[in-house]
């Protein structure tokens, strides 16, 4: 915001005539009750948001509680040259890249094939019937799932080796000690949860297509897979664009809650489950290693803003009124 | 808009006994249409299934879980897992009292505080709204990571072990207020707003008596969000509440599942268990899901009852955030 300069004489100001300071001043006078209003969460924002930005410093810090953190000695880049040193970096940066991307075209691809069979469904009532039962694991925690995942899993009593791997004479799975398993578990977990979320931002892109378009199809005699390849896919294809860009936007942000409680934490698990997020959590709280952590931290928040940047960029090139800045 | 196929029956329909009714010019073929179904059928009980299996062990008995694990068709029921949980209830109890009170403050607390800041910022007039968008805008671009965030909020604001800890980290969400904003912009007339002001209302009442009772929509679809966000966490309780500490459901239920002996850390439990004669040989396994079944109960009701207004919500921010 605007600061007094005093070395401006006085004439300058008037040569100015509107100068920014009056003009700030008789904004405040006449908003007053605006600033008021949004002082609660200027506060929070500053708290929450705004001075843990400027907190990423102590990345470049070799922290020392009895020095404070402003006062701990300054080490450059050596908290960053460390983690990228270790292999687990790179395990990390894989597992979280890749994870990511299978979700982002799985979840594509199947919450489209959903929307559009809901669509065509004749009933409209059990099409709402089978939305809302979709619905119902979005509305669940990671807690929660965690514990329907262990019902299945659990390796002395869980549905699977008790029940199901039985009948077909396969011998019981140490499934929380085995990590080979863990990339499709946790991808059929992260689709079941949040399927019914995506599906339904679609349906909602495919409602508002005017109907005219597929009454003229049906005219020229357009088949129904010649309908949605020519008229349903095109059409909302902006929905899709935007949601998948927002989506490589944020590639480097892993979900905590499916990796963390899903997987029930379990170290034999490391190797195929282990993402940034995780890492980031585990080093700090549980070993205590405030430099690697905020190191790591820093890089997949300067990472994840470059591709938000980006993937604006993008929908920009693409349409204009989509993007988001 | 959907389908006119289902209301287009027409007045030919009605006549005869019962006729068939006619499949429209656009619909698709009786087998596509069985096969979508099927299709979705089985889909729905895929997401239902592994609650009614947590639901059913709960109500098991201990030994026949034992020997043949989770089942659907349990050998024997019995409700003794729930006794149990009974007997220790001061804790499930403190715990849903937290999550309680953190929920229903936090979803009106954060509803006020975001209505309050997108309100200005969705005006035209304000010459400053530029600025705070972009304030606000920002965090969803940046942010600070994990340990800057934490050591702001334990060693700056000391919150570590509040319950103010459990709800202001999730008060204000950059996402939510800029879907209150378009939502102000675009559905309140600007002449509605200088109309009230030439009457000589002052801003803040405008803003109470004719902006908020106009947005009652999306200030539902915000709320029901905010309510499944509070009632669901369970990572902030991970990040700041000591084990001694007061937890909420959500992080109790976690530390079940990781242990349940973590429920009988009460000396009153145990005592009451030891006084029956009961070996200490907990029904462990039935107990954990009774727990998760316990945490599960509430959200499971609430979705009943809210979850087409979370369909309906889903669509008026959803193309353009």
């Amino acid at each position: 915001m605007s600061v007094t300069n005093p070395s401006v004489s006085l004439s300058e100001v008037k040569k100015r005539g509107r100068g920014r300071v009056p003009n700030f001043l008789r904004v405040m006078k006449k908003y007053w009750v605006f600033y008021l209003m949004m002082l609660p969460a200027i506060i929070i924002l500053i708290i929450n948001n705004y001075i843990p930005m400027l907190g990423t410093v102590i990345a470049f810090k070799d922290i020392n509680y009895q020095k404070g953190i402003l006062g701990s000695d300054w080490v450059g880049f050596s908290n960053f040259k460390y983690l990228f040193s270790t292999e687990t970096a790179w395990i990390i940066t894989r597992n979280t890249l890749l994870y990511n991307t299978a979700f982002i075209v799985l979840t594509l691809f199947f919450s489209l094939a959903f929307a559009i069979m809901f669509n065509e469904m004749r009933s409209r009532w059990l099409s709402k019937f089978h939305q809302s039962a979709m619905f119902l694991p979005y509305f669940l925690s990671w807690v929660v799932v965690s514990y329907l995942v262990y019902g299945f899993l659990s390796a002395e009593h869980g549905f699977m080796n008790k029940t199901l791997l039985p009948f077909f004479g396969v011998d019981p799975i140490e499934w929380y000690s085995q990590s080979q398993y863990w990339p499709g578990i946790l991808v059929i977990v992260k689709l079941w949860k949040e399927i019914g979320y995506t599906t339904v931002i679609y349906m909602a892109a495919i409602i508002g297509i005017d109907h005219e378009y597929y009454e003229a199809a049906l005219i020229d005699g357009a088949s129904k897979w010649k309908q949605i390849r020519k008229i349903t896919l095109p059409l909302i294809s902006p929905v899709i664009i935007v949601m998948t860009l927002l989506q490589i936007g944020r590639i480097f942000n892993a979900d905590f809650g499916l990796f963390f409680q899903v997987t029930r934490n379990a170290g034999a698990l490391y190797s195929t489950t282990q993402v940034i997020d995780t890492y980031v959590y585990q080093t700090f709280l549980a070993i205590g290693d405030i430099g690697m952590s905020s190191a790591a931290g820093l890089v997949q928040s300067i990472v994840g803003f470059l591709l938000i940047f980006l993937a604006n960029l993008a929908v920009r090139r693409i349409s204009k009124d989509d993007a988001l800045f | 808009m959907l389908s006119q196929t289902e209301t287009a029956i027409g007045p030919s329909g009605r006549t005869g006994k019962r006729a068939k009714r006619q499949r429209q010019p656009n619909e698709i073929s009786n087998i596509s249409n069985l096969l979508i179904n099927i299709f979705f059928w089985i889909y729905t009980a895929i997401c239902v299934v592994p609650l009614i299996l947590v639901i059913i062990v709960s109500f098991s008995d201990e030994q026949s879980v034992v020997q043949h694990g989770y089942s659907f068709f349990p050998n024997k029921w019995d409700i003794s897992s729930y006794e149990f949980l009974l007997k220790d209830y001061w804790q499930i109890i403190d715990a849903a009292a937290v999550s309680l009170f953190v929920t229903v403050v936090g979803t009106i607390l954060s509803l006020v505080i975001m209505a309050m800041y997108a309100y200005p910022i969705s005006r035209g007039d304000f010459p400053h709204r530029n600025f705070f968008s972009f304030f606000m805008f920002f965090t969803l671009l940046f942010n600070g990571g994990l340990v800057p965030w934490y050591l702001a909020y334990t060693q700056m604001m000391h919150l570590k072990d509040t319950l103010w800890i459990l709800i202001m980290p999730l008060l204000v969400s950059a996402f939510f207020v800029i879907i209150l904003r378009t939502f102000f912009a675009n559905t309140i007339p600007p002449a509605l707003v200088e109309s009230a002001k030439i009457d000589g209302a002052p801003e803040f009442r405008i803003f109470v008596q004719i902006i908020l009772p106009l947005s009652l929509p999306v200030l539902a679809t915000v709320g029901l969000f905010q309510t499944l966000a509070y009632w669901n966490d369970w990572y902030l309780s991970l990040i700041f509440i000591s084990p001694e500490g007061h937890v909420n459901l959500q992080y109790l239920m976690y530390k079940t599942m990781l242990n349940v002996q973590f429920l009988t850390a009460s000396p009153q439990a145990m005592a009451a268990l030891a006084a029956q004669g009961v070996e200490i040989n907990l029904p462990t396994e039935t107990v954990r899901m009774a727990m998760a079944v316990i945490g599960i109960g509430p959200i499971v009701f609430v979705y009943s009852f809210f979850q087409k207004y979370f369909i309906k919500g889903l669509t008026v921010g959803a193309v353009k955030g």
